[in-house]
């Protein structure tokens, strides 16, 4: 807590943003995000959008994985749930982007809670393998069911019509994906201080000592499947309306396992985690791309690029895990400590 | 034959199903070693098996070393490269969630084939052929000689492996930790060091189920995804069974075989992945895990 930052109240307490410092900051935050599209280029919006597209999925998965203890590897095919559905909505009968989202969201969520099923048997590891398996099964569906999905070609997608205005630049898609992404956020973190989230704590820390207090496990860990998988449709939803496209091979388990690699680096439970770990993630292969450029290669660079991004990639979550198990949420948190402690020192 | 059913054809496809599944079961046992030991789960499996894979390639085309001498040396190389894995990578999980450990081979199979990639390209290689080449005839049932020999291979691996577990002192310290650590510890045996000689052990196991893999359908950098159904294998028999692993191995095969043929090669991982989930539903742990019994 903040040196002479002493609370009255027990709203106060609870209060999400508790100190003048940090309100100052989220309006300066809020206010930089409103400019960012007005002095940014093509590609640094088209990144600010993907980054924002990411950080919604891994704040559902981190309510599954960081918050409940449900390890999952099946987020980029509910992904693929999400972003199907807003493309043959589209395709078919011209639905809008804001009305298909929470419509993705929604079917996306009833997949979750299929899938979330087996969670009261199976546990742990066990789970994460089964949830490999919904990834394999919807991969199947994507690419076997042409009448609907249009088989392996996949469909394509029209950029998403608001309010007679047509998304179909990153400028334009900016406005839609913040928005939203910051909704996300904040009921990500408001669920987390009622009854619910305590009760998915209480899960992740100790299933059986949670039952025993009165947290029907069933109804909770679906619930964490479905708000978890919710995210991810209408990330996906987004993700469709942005690239226009969606394959069988759009949400690869690879995908999956970048979600999973993403709360790890950024921080298992908790949001800030998901938005740090989105947007390291996201930006990674970007610099190295930056980076492998200036590099002496020789045209061969765009050969490289590949499978150094692979081999980062691995190493990163690796090496979090080994030095960092906290993520990078925690050298945030360290930095704010030595700024609100100052001038003592932890 | 017009009309009947070839039971003979039937009889074929469930063999080299069997010899698939001889595969399957033999890296199902490299799991099941790290499993027991040191409660790992290794999702990195497959890409061990490739890069032992690769290892045998780089020293038959590469160094053209003799078969005979190149299966031993990648053998070598595989299990000083699982001693520098578990050393590096798992060590330092130790007392960590069992997630973590998880994830944490999931970031080794990203890292291999990365390295794969970057030193081999990703282009598909062949192994030198090293198999007799005669196709094998059980009845009117005709194998393709590589299966066979391959399913040859691995069941005389399972043996020795197996035997090792059952006499050697090495083996004895590795199923007394996996029973029970603390009691192991007590009983002076160097539990890290059995976690050094479980990786080892699996990383050889591996590199030969690997080098035969490789020799049946070439060697690429997306050969990991044959550690997929392995996990569908260990998940089917249990995680620290190694009957399991067998009997799964060769089940998998079959119905990978069966779907294979009857269905459709794209219906295959769907088959095994149905099983899968069926079997999470029916036995969580396994047809012959351990129930493990929660207790607050």
């Amino acid at each position: 807590m903040r040196i002479g930052a002493a609370k009255q109240t027990y709203a106060a307490d609870a209060a999400l943003f508790d100190t003048p410092t940090q309100r100052f900051w989220v309006a300066a935050m809020a206010l930089a995000l409103a400019l960012f599209p007005f002095v940014a280029s093509e590609y640094w919006l088209y990144l600010a959008c993907l980054v924002a597209i990411h950080i919604i999925s891994a704040a559902g998965l981190n309510i599954l994985t960081g918050y409940t203890g449900l390890v999952s590897l099946g987020q980029a095919a509910f992904m693929g749930v999400g972003a199907y559905t807003v493309a043959v909505l589209q395709t078919r009968w011209g639905v809008p982007a804001l009305v298909s989202l929470p419509i993705a969201g929604l079917i996306a969520l009833l997949c979750g809670v299929v899938v979330g099923l087996p969670s009261l048997r199976v546990k742990g590891l066990y789970l994460a393998i089964a949830t490999i398996a919904a990834g394999v099964m919807a991969h199947f569906v994507f690419s076997h069911f042409s009448s609907l999905t249009g088989g392996s070609a996949g469909l394509s997608v029209k950029p998403a019509n608001v309010f007679g205005l047509a998304l179909d630049n990153s400028f334009r898609f900016y406005w839609l994906v913040i928005p939203l992404t910051a909704a996300a956020l904040l009921g990500a973190a408001n669920l987390l201080r009622t009854r619910i989230g305590r009760a998915f704590i209480a899960i992740r820390d100790r299933d059986i000592s949670a039952e025993v207090l009165g947290i029907p496990l069933l109804r909770y860990k679906l619930l964490a499947f479905a708000i978890s998988s919710f995210y991810a449709g209408v990330a996906g939803g987004l993700y469709a309306l942005f690239f226009r496209a969606v394959t069988p091979e759009t949400f690869p388990l690879v995908m999956s396992i970048f979600f999973l690699a993403a709360i790890i680096v950024g921080g298992l439970g908790s949001v800030l985690g998901s938005v740090l770990g989105a947007l390291f993630m996201t930006l990674v292969p970007e610099v190295l791309r930056l980076v492998m450029g200036w590099l002496p290669l020789s045209g061969n660079a765009v050969l490289y690029l590949s499978p150094v991004r692979t081999v980062v990639f691995g190493a990163l979550i690796v090496l979090f895990l080994v030095f960092e198990p906290l993520g990078l949420a925690e050298v945030w948190r360290r930095v704010r400590r030595t700024f609100h402690l100052w001038p003592f020192r932890t | 034959m017009s009309g009947g059913f070839d039971w003979w054809l039937l009889f074929e496809i469930v063999l080299s199903g069997l010899g698939a599944g001889g595969l399957y079961a033999l890296t199902g046992l490299a799991f099941v070693t790290i499993y027991k030991a040191t409660r790992v789960v290794n999702i990195a499996i497959g890409e061990m098996l490739m890069v032992g894979a690769y290892l045998f390639f780089a020293f038959t085309v590469g160094m053209k070393l003799p078969v005979w001498l190149a299966i031993p040396a990648a053998m070598l190389a595989s299990g000083v490269f699982g001693a520098v894995v578990e050393r590096v990578m798992i060590r330092p999980m130790l007392g960590e969630s069992p997630i973590s450990s998880f994830m944490v081979t999931v970031g080794l199979g990203s890292i291999l084939v990365g390295a794969v990639e970057l030193i081999w390209t990703a282009d598909q290689q062949r192994l030198p052929e090293f198999f007799p080449s005669a196709p094998v005839r059980i009845g009117e049932a005709l194998l393709s000689a590589k299966v066979f020999w391959g399913f040859v291979v691995a069941v005389l691996l399972i043996g020795a492996v197996l035997l090792a577990f059952r006499y050697w002192r090495g083996g004895v310290a590795l199923r007394a930790t996996a029973s029970d650590q603390q009691a192991a510890y007590s009983m002076g045996i160097d539990v890290p060091r059995v976690f050094s000689l479980a990786w080892v052990a699996a990383a050889m196991i591996a590199c030969v189920a690997g080098i035969v893999v490789g020799s049946i359908g070439g060697i690429s950098s997306v050969m990991g995804v044959f550690g997929l159904s392995v996990l569908v294998v260990v998940i089917f028999g249990g995680l620290d069974s190694v009957l399991g692993a067998l009997v799964g191995g060769l089940v998998v095969g079959v119905i990978e075989a069966l779907t294979g043929f009857y269905i459709g090669g794209e219906y295959r991982l769907l088959a095994t992945f149905l099983l899968l989930v069926l079997v999470l539903l029916v036995r969580p742990y396994g047809l012959f895990g351990t129930h493990e019994i929660e207790r607050l």
